[in-house]
C-alpha cells in the first residue's frame, strides 16, 4: 500500500497511530494523581518529540544508511530556524512559506558543506563537519549579527514589514504563527473524568509533517538509491572498482539529511518564533547523534524512538529535584534516606547531562544497535526457549 | 615590525596549549589508533588538579587574634592555613603562592593514573570496534568527566593565580631592540611557552633516545611485527596513553593562571585541537606541534584590528578556514604519512 511493503506499511501504520493518538497515550495518569508529573502529553513536549524525531530520521539517512558520521548536523537545524524566522519577519506569519524556505536554505547550505566535506570519509569527515558547524556557530555570534542578531537571538518584532501579513494585530500585539488562520499555539482541551487531554494545532502540524518525512524515509530505505547508500556504507572501495562514482550519492544523502534538519529547525521556529546560535553548537550535534544511536542507527523506527526517549527523559529528569526524591524514598529510615537522596542527587535535576553521558556510554558499550537491537534480542530470547529442538536442524544448514 | 612580533608572541601561549593537546592526541592516535574525544577533558582535569592543590594548600582553621578587634570590639578571628602551622609563616605563604607550579608534581601521578585507568577500563575494549564507536564512547566519557567536575567545583570559572614572582608583565621589546613599551608581555605566558617547549622536547627525546621510545616507535610503524618479536607492545601502549594524558594534564595545570578553569574549557580546546591534528597530519608528531603553533599564531594575527577591519570576523573562523583549505589541497595534512588513517 502506498508503495510500501506489508511489513513497512504495518510499521508506518503503528507510527501514525502512535503519533495521532499521542495526546491520549502520553497522558496515562490522571491530572490530580502524584504520577501526573510523568505525563508527557502536553503540546510543548510532544512537539519536541516529533520535531527531533524528524531531525533524527534525517540524520539516520546519512549516518545509519550511508555510514558517514556527521558531527555538525545542528548547523542545519540552526540555519533552518533562522530562515523560518526571517520569513515570519518579511513575508507573513503563515508557516508554509517559512517551512519551505527553511528546507531550501538548509539544502543549499548542505550542498556547499557536503561538496567540501565529502571529499574525505571516516574521521576526517566527522572533523570537517564539526569544523564547519563550529565556524557557522562562531559566525552567527560575530560577523553575521545583522542576520542572526547575535547573542540575543533572532526574534519577530512589531516593526517587521511582513508584506503579505500584518505588522501588528488589531490590538497592537505581535501576530502569532499560524496555518491559514489556525494559530500554532491554540489547543482544544478534552476533559474525561480526572483526565485532561490537550490537542494542539502545532503538534498535529508537526506530527503530520513527521509522518510524511517518515514515509519518505521508508521509501528512500527501500529504493535502489537506498541500496546504493548501503553499498557505500559496507564497502566504498569496491564500489569504485566496479566503476561507480559514489560521490553524487553521498552528496545526495547529505543534502537530503540536511534538508530534514532544516525542516526540523523551521518547525521549531514555527512553534516558537525565535532562533538562537546555541542551536548550532556542537553539543546539539552530539545530541542528534545520541538520539540516533540510542534508538538504533540504520533502522527505520530507531531514530524516532531515540528522539522521543531522550526528550522525554530530559524533561522528566530535569523536573525531579531533591524534594521529589525524598518523597519517593520516605519509607526508608532517616539516615539511609539522606544517603539515597545524596546518591541520586547528581543524576537528576541539573545533573541530567551526567545521566545523558553515562547512558550514551552504556549504549555504545553494550548495545551498539540501540533500543531496536535490545528489543530484538529480548524477542529472540523469548522465541528461542519454546523452540529448542529447532536448534539442531538449524545448525546443519550450510553457511551461505 | 613590533606589531608583528607582538602577535607572534601572543600566539605562542595558545599555540603551546594547542600543540600540547594535539601532541597527546597524536600519541594516542598513532599508538593505539583510537580517536580520543575525551582528550580535552584530560586537559580540563589537569587544570582542576591545580585548583584542587590550591584548595588543599589553603585549607585553614580559625584562630582568635587578640591584638586586633573587629568593628564590634570583639577579638578578631583570622583564618590561618595549616601550611603556616606546618612550615612557619614565611615558607607556608611561599608554598601557597607557588601552588600552580607545585601542582605539576601533584598532577603527573594523577594524570597518569587517570590515563591508564581510562585505557585499561574502557578504551581497550574498543580497538576492534569501528572508529565511529570509538568517537562516540569517548565523546560520552568526555561529557561524563565534564559533568562530574561541574558537580564538584560548580559551573563558574575558578581563578587560580600564578606565583607573585610571575604575575606582572615586562617590556619584552627592549630586549629585541624595539622602543620601550612597544611589546609588553606577561611573564607567565613566557613561562608557559618555555614549559611547553620543554615538555615537547622531553617527549621527543623520550621517543627518540630511549629503548622504550624506540620500541614504541616501532610499534607505531608496525604493531604486529613488534608483537611477533616477543615484545609486549600492549603494555607499552598503555603507558603511552598514560603519558599522553599527563601531557594534556600538564598543559592544563599551567594554563590555569592564564584562563580561570571552568568545566567546559576542555571541550573548547578539544575541537580546535582536532583541527590542529588534522592540519598537522594524522599520526605525525612533528606535524601536530608545528600546526599547533602555526594555528595559534595565525589566530592571533587574525585578531589584529587592522586585519579585522578588512575581513570582519576572520579571527573567529581562521582556524577552521585554514583546516578546510589544507584538507582540500593536502588531504593528509602538512606532514601526514601515507597509509595512516586513509579511510
Amino acid at each position: 500500500m502506498f508503495g510500501l511493503g506489508k511489513k513497512d506499511f504495518t510499521l508506518f501504520l503503528i507510527v501514525a497511530v502512535l503519533a495521532l493518538f499521542a495526546p491520549f497515550i502520553l497522558n496515562p495518569f490522571p491530572t490530580d494523581s502524584g504520577l501526573a508529573q510523568f505525563n508527557a502529553g502536553y503540546p510543548d513536549l510532544m512537539q519536541r518529540f516529533v520535531i527531533f524525531g524528524i531531525l533524527a530520521i534525517g540524520f539516520n539517512i546519512l549516518f545509519g544508511l550511508t555510514g558517514y558520521l556527521s558531527f555538525g548536523h545542528a548547523a542545519f537545524l540552526g540555519v533552518g530556524s533562522y530562515a523560518a524566522v526571517w520569513m515570519f519577519k518579511l513575508l507573513s506569519m503563515n508557516v508554509i512559506p517559512a517551512i519551505l524556505l527553511s528546507m531550501i536554505v538548509a539544502g543549499l547550505f548542505a550542498v556547499v558543506i557536503g561538496y567540501v566535506s565529502l571529499r574525505r570519509s571516516g574521521i576526517y569527515f566527522s572533523i570537517l563537519t564539526l569544523a564547519f558547524a563550529q565556524m557557522s556557530y562562531n559566525l552567527a555570534y560575530s560577523v553575521l549579527t545583522p542576520i542572526t542578531n547575535g547573542e540575543t537571538g533572532l526574534q519577530i518584532t512589531l516593526d517587521d514589514p511582513r508584506v503579505l501579513g500584518v505588522s501588528a494585530t488589531a490590538d497592537g500585539g505581535i501576530p502569532v504563527t499560524n496555518l491559514f488562520g489556525m494559530e500554532m499555539r491554540s489547543f482544544e482541551t478534552l476533559v474525561l473524568g480526572p483526565w485532561e487531554f490537550q490537542f494542539s494545532v502545532g503538534y498535529y502540524l508537526a506530527a503530520i509533517i513527521m509522518l510524511i518525512s517518515f514515509y519518505v524515509a521508508i521509501r528512500i530505505f527501500r529504493s535502489p538509491f537506498g541500496m546504493m547508500l548501503r553499498a557505500i556504507k559496507s564497502n566504498q572501495n569496491r564500489l569504485y572498482y566496479t566503476g561507480l562514482n559514489a560521490r553524487p550519492y553521498t552528496l545526495a544523502a547529505f543534502v537530503i539529511s540536511g534538508m530534514y534538519a532544516g525542516l526540523a529547525g523551521g518547525l521549531l521556529a514555527c512553534m516558537d518564533p525565535l532562533a538562537g546560535a546555541e542551536r548550532m553548537q556542537w553539543t546539539a550535534s552530539g545530541e542528534v547523534v545520541l538520539m540516533t544511536i540510542l534508538g538504533g542507527a540504520g533502522t527505520l523506527i530507531g531514530p524516532v524512538l531515540g528522539a522521543g526517549f531522550i526528550k522525554y527523559f530530559e524533561n522528566i529528569f530535569s523536573k525531579i529535584n531533591d524534594q521529589v526524591v525524598h518523597g519517593w524514598v520516605s519509607f526508608l529510615p532517616d539516615g539511609l534516606e539522606d544517603l539515597v537522596v545524596a546518591l541520586i542527587h547528581p543524576f537528576v535535576g541539573k545533573g541530567w547531562h551526567l545521566t545523558l553521558g553515562l547512558l550514551f556510554m552504556l549504549i555504545v558499550i553494550f548495545l551498539p544497535g540501540g533500543l531496536v537491537e535490545g528489543g530484538q534480542r529480548i524477542a529472540r530470547r523469548l522465541r528461542r526457549k519454546p523452540a529448542k529442538d529447532d536448534a539442531k536442524s538449524a545448525s546443519t544448514t550450510p553457511a551461505e | 615590525m613590533d606589531a608583528i612580533t607582538l602577535q607572534i608572541l601572543n600566539g605562542l601561549d595558545k599555540g603551546s596549549a594547542y600543540a600540547l593537546i594535539a601532541l597527546g592526541l597524536t600519541l594516542i592516535f598513532g599508538t593505539l589508533g583510537v580517536v580520543n574525544f575525551a582528550h580535552g577533558a584530560l586537559f580540563m582535569i589537569g587544570a582542576f588538579c591545580a585548583v584542587t592543590l590550591n584548595r588543599l594548600l589553603t585549607l585553614s582553621h580559625q584562630v582568635v587574634d587578640e591584638t586586633r578587634t573587629d568593628f564590634l570590639g570583639n577579638p578578631l578571628k583570622v583564618d590561618v592555613p595549616y601550611m603556616h602551622d606546618l612550615f612557619g609563616e614565611v615558607t607556608g605563604a611561599a608554598i601557597i603562592d607557588w601552588s600552580v607550579p607545585l601542582a605539576i608534581l601533584f598532577s603527573i601521578p594523577v594524570m597518569i593514573a587517570v590515563g591508564v585507568i581510562m585505557e585499561r577500563g574502557l578504551i581497550k575494549h574498543f580497538y576492534r570496534r569501528p572508529h565511529a564507536d570509538q568517537i562516540l564512547v569517548t565523546f560520552g566519557l568526555a561529557i561524563v568527566l565534564q559533568e562530574i567536575i561541574k558537580q564538584i567545583f560548580g559551573a563558574n570559572p575558578i581563578p587560580t593565580p600564578a606565583p607573585d614572582a610571575f604575575t606582572g608583565s615586562f617590556d619584552f621589546g627592549v630586549l629585541l631592540g624595539f622602543d620601550p613599551n612597544a611589546i609588553i608581555y606577561p611573564y607567565w605566558r613566557l613561562v608557559y611557552f618555555a614549559f611547553a617547549a620543554l615538555i615537547i622536547g622531553g617527549v621527543f627525546a623520550f621517543l627518540q633516545f630511549t629503548t622504550f621510545g624506540m620500541v614504541v616507535r616501532a610499534g607505531m610503524a608496525d604493531r604486529e611485527t613488534v608483537g611477533l618479536l616477543g615484545i609486549n607492545i600492549d603494555r607499552r601502549f598503555t603507558i603511552m596513553f598514560g603519558l599522553a594524558a599527563a601531557v594534556a594534564g600538564l598543559a592544563g595545570v599551567m594554563y590555569a593562571p592564564i584562563n580561570s578553569p571552568n568545566y567546559h574549557m576542555g571541550m573548547d580546546f578539544l575541537v580546535l585541537s582536532f583541527v590542529v591534528v588534522v592540519v598537522g597530519g594524522m599520526g605525525s608528531l612533528p606535524g601536530a606541534v608545528a600546526a599547533g603553533f602555526l594555528l595559534g599564531i595565525l589566530e592571533s594575527f587574525a585578531s589584529m584590528n587592522e586585519i579585522k577591519q578588512i575581513l570582519p570576523g576572520i579571527d573567529q573562523i581562521i582556524i577552521y578556514l585554514v583546516a578546510i583549505i589544507i584538507l582540500l589541497t593536502r588531504p593528509r595534512g602538512l606532514m601526514g604519512r601515507k597509509g595512516v588513517m586513509e579511510d
